[in-house]
């Protein structure tokens, strides 16, 4: 509690200046206005506050030192909400209308449920929302769900790059045959998001797929870890977020699970994850769109311009910067970044609009050469967005625990989209038709 | 006393205000009907779909509660598992009933969580107080666990939320426009309202309040205690069960289990404990003062301290308030923000007649 007292006192303090301040950036006209639904409080503010910290610096680092995305500066307002999609809905409808006559060019969501809650709003209000690495699957296809962007890699990818990494561990696709693979899930949506494809890939490759439920929030699972142990898994996929994670881990390694073995999925390998687990994590893997670390040529910049000089949203950068949720939010902020460029490219170099935010995402291109310019080569891949095509990327790597760090031991990891796309195809076409939606024309 | 929500003494003026309040009373409820009414006309888009029409639902469930707490005395924890059985059985219909004209499926709804109401309600024939409470938190948790198991309930979907397919209303989507669903939703909660204020009024209701006053008492006077407790877990749950649905359709668009877990039950009893139980106004008072404070406070901050305030410390502020608040309504007056107003208000009238 004191530290939120010192935060009050300190804002109080503070508050002036910085309505002075925004007073003025607001006074050329020149602010896009974004709106971050976070939270801060909650079961999930761990993660979450390294998160928006990730993604608020990066929008520093562009305000203060590139002088805005050509010359138009962020003016970011927060709304909590608890990761509760009845709160988001209240922070969307406050913020769609943008602030100060700047309009509001995208939401970012920070959470699977609140883009499910908002997909039909916005599609109203022609806003896009912004959920990289999570929202449901089947928006990829840009044709029917038009303001919806699971950039990165979506869910069906995820279980994807799980069995290609698996694969390679164990030496070719030829030797999962008869191998059995135990996917112990968060029991919600999240975690039942990559059974479709599960199923189909253990059809293609002839492996065993288990899936075993843990209820929320997973702090004990003794009986679930006894189960898996029955199951003499091969391989074991962790789908937890939260507590389920450490817990998890550690109650593996208490039944003489390898946990060399394990591999988790994207929202399961941060730091915040490994730390409770202790010895038992060594040597557990994860699927990282977002790898940890700060050795990248963009936190050097983040480094001297935002840490340094005192303007970081962390709370203690000392520890968090470079752990992957920042980075996740520095990754985040920068996509949205990019679409603004290109979208100025197009309509001139001022606030846009939620419909011209879709063509600047929609004709997003981000190539090794942009990446090396970005100082992201190694945390960002290569994408390519298209209107057909809202995931751009569909690749991870996979990354090591070592007690006190990521290491990174594979490269990117493409998803079998031969498997993947028809899958997403279909449940596409099932949202059209129960929704009677028409799918967008594109030429 | 029989149960926790139990009053000591029966409050009359609950029961239709008598005497010369009255003509006062209806011109105040008509000027209310017709602000109601305006809100669309005179207020942006934003006040009519994010504020007024959220608290008309959740007053809608705080009447559900209230007619089970406030007026039968069974205390429950359960509204939000109601309330997710209201917005299933809407979905369910839609999809695989094929029912999609919407006050329909609404009611369907609705009767069939009053069915579910009455399932659960069954225990409180037997246990009492503390026990039901009981009871009704299994409600709770076992919907919550059931809607996720079984994928029939969203339609076998990856991801288990809802949102219903386009559903006629006399040839209008009631997914479009905000003003056909802020309508709507006024006339469903204005005629289910003025239902439940008669059947207050009626030998039910003060069937219901001697049963929560003295159980036994009820009995010997010769009260059907079970016909009567199980008729108010329907008829709660009924009231729940289209308030969910509003809830999840109308307010939020798509929903999923999250929407009603046991912080809703919570919310909805904090409705009724802040606004008055036994009281029909003080459950749109009581949801108004809880859903809209938060949005004040978030808003005044923004406007005076500016954006350097973190969100999440506000929000503990929240919950810090809203505690304190419970506590001290609950120690000084059980009866609500609905009681405070009404003093005040005779105050006013004493005042003006002493003028006068």
């Amino acid at each position: 509690m004191s530290k939120h007292f010192t935060s009050i006192a300190a804002a109080v303090a503070i508050a002036a200046s910085s309505i002075m301040s925004t007073g003025v950036a607001l006074a050329d006209g020149m602010t896009q206005y974004v709106p971050l639904f976070v939270y801060r409080t909650g079961p999930y503010a761990s993660s979450g506050s390294l998160w928006f910290a990730g993604e608020r610096d990066y929008f520093t680092y562009i305000n203060e030192v590139e002088g805005g995305v050509n010359g138009v500066k962020f003016a970011i307002e927060e709304f909590e909400t608890e990761y509760n999609p009845d709160r988001a809905v209240e922070a969307y409808e406050r913020s769609k209308g943008g602030k100060d006559g700047s309009p509001t060019a995208f939401i970012m969501t920070h959470s699977t449920p609140a883009t499910y809650a908002l997909m039909d709003r916005a599609r109203e209000d022609k806003i896009p929302l912004f959920d990289p690495a999570g929202g449901p699957s089947e928006s990829k296809n840009g044709l029917v769900f038009p303001y919806v962007f699971p950039l990165l890699l979506t869910f069906y990818g995820q279980g994807s790059v799980a069995v290609n990494f698996i694969a390679e561990e164990f030496g070719g696709f030829e030797n999962l045959k008869g191998k059995k693979i135990v996917t112990v899930y968060h029991d919600s949506g999240y975690g039942r998001a990559s059974q479709p494809v599960m199923t189909k890939l253990a059809e293609k490759y002839g492996f065993i797929d288990v899936q075993i439920p843990v209820a929320h929030p997973g702090s004990e699972q003794t009986a679930i870890w006894r189960q898996v142990r029955a199951e003499k898994p091969d391989y074991v996929v962790l789908r937890t977020w939260g507590v389920m994670t450490p817990v998890g881990i550690k109650t593996a390694k208490r039944f003489g699970i390898d946990t060399t073995r394990m591999l988790g999925d994207v929202w399961a390998g941060s730091r915040a994850d490994m730390i409770p687990a202790g010895d038992a994590a060594i040597g557990y893997n994860a699927i990282a769109p977002y790898p940890g670390g700060s050795d990248f040529d963009v936190h050097a910049k983040l480094k001297e311009h935002v840490i340094d000089k005192g303007l970081s949203n962390l709370e203690n950068s000392d520890a968090d910067f470079g752990a992957v949720f920042y980075n996740v939010g520095v990754v985040n902020a920068a996509l949205a970044v990019e679409g603004m460029r290109i979208a100025m490219e197009k309509f001139g170099n001022r606030p846009l609009t939620g419909e011209e935010m879709l063509w600047g995402l929609e004709n997003m291109t981000i190539d090794a050469a942009r990446l090396e310019e970005l100082g992201m080569t190694g945390l960002l891949q290569e994408l390519k967005v298209t209107p057909q095509d809202h995931e751009g990327g569909g690749a991870a790597r996979v990354q090591e625990w070592t007690g006190n760090g990521w290491n990174l031991v594979s490269d990117w990891i493409a998803v079998d989209d031969s498997v993947v796309d028809p899958l997403i195809e279909a449940k596409a076409a099932e949202y059209a038709a129960e929704q009677g939606i028409t799918p967008r024309v594109v030429d | 006393m029989n149960s926790v929500g139990a009053k000591p003494t029966p409050d009359l003026n609950a029961i239709g205000q008598a005497g010369s309040g009255r003509g006062t009373q209806s011109w105040a409820f008509l000027a209310l009907l017709a602000a109601l009414v305006l809100v669309p006309l005179i207020t942006t888009e934003y006040v009519t779909q994010v504020v007024v029409l959220p608290v008309l639902v959740l007053g809608l469930a705080g009447l559900g509660l209230n007619i089970l707490t406030g007026y039968a005395g069974q205390i429950s924890l359960g509204s939000g598992g109601f309330m997710a059985v209201g917005a299933y059985a809407a979905y369910v219909l839609a999809i695989h009933g094929g029912i999609t004209f919407f006050p329909l499926t609404l009611l369907l709804a609705g009767v069939i969580a009053g069915l579910v109401g009455w399932v659960f309600g069954l225990p409180s024939i037997r246990i009492k107080g503390f026990y039901v409470m009981v009871t009704s938190l299994a409600a709770q948790f076992f919907f919550e666990w059931l809607f996720l198991k079984f994928p029939w309930f969203y339609n076998y979907g990856d991801v288990p939320t809802i949102s219903l397919p386009p559903m006629g209303l006399f040839g209008l989507d009631i997914n479009g426009s905000y003003v056909i669903k802020y309508y709507f939703t006024l006339a469903f909660v204005v005629a289910l309202t003025w239902m439940a204020s008669n059947l207050i009024k009626s030998h039910v209701g003060r069937n219901w309040m001697a049963i929560r006053d003295m159980d036994t008492a009820a009995g010997v006077i010769g009260i059907d205690s079970k016909k009567y407790k199980a008729l108010a877990f329907t008829i709660s749950a009924f009231y729940l069960g289209i308030a969910g649905a509003l809830w999840g359709f109308i307010f939020l668009g798509t929903t999923s289990v999250g929407s009603f877990q046991i912080d809703r039950s919570f919310q909805i009893l904090f409705i009724i404990i802040i606004g008055g139980m036994s009281s029909i106004r003080g459950n749109y008072i009581g949801a108004a003062f809880i859903f809209l404070l938060p949005l004040v406070i978030d808003y005044f901050a923004k406007t005076f301290i500016g954006d350097t305030v973190s969100p999440g410390v506000l929000s503990n502020f929240q919950k810090f308030l809203f505690g304190a608040l419970i506590i001290i309504f609950l120690i000084k007056e059980p009866d609500g923000i609905d009681k405070l107003l009404r003093q005040l208000m005779g105050r006013v009238r004493r005042w003006g007649r002493k003028r006068a």
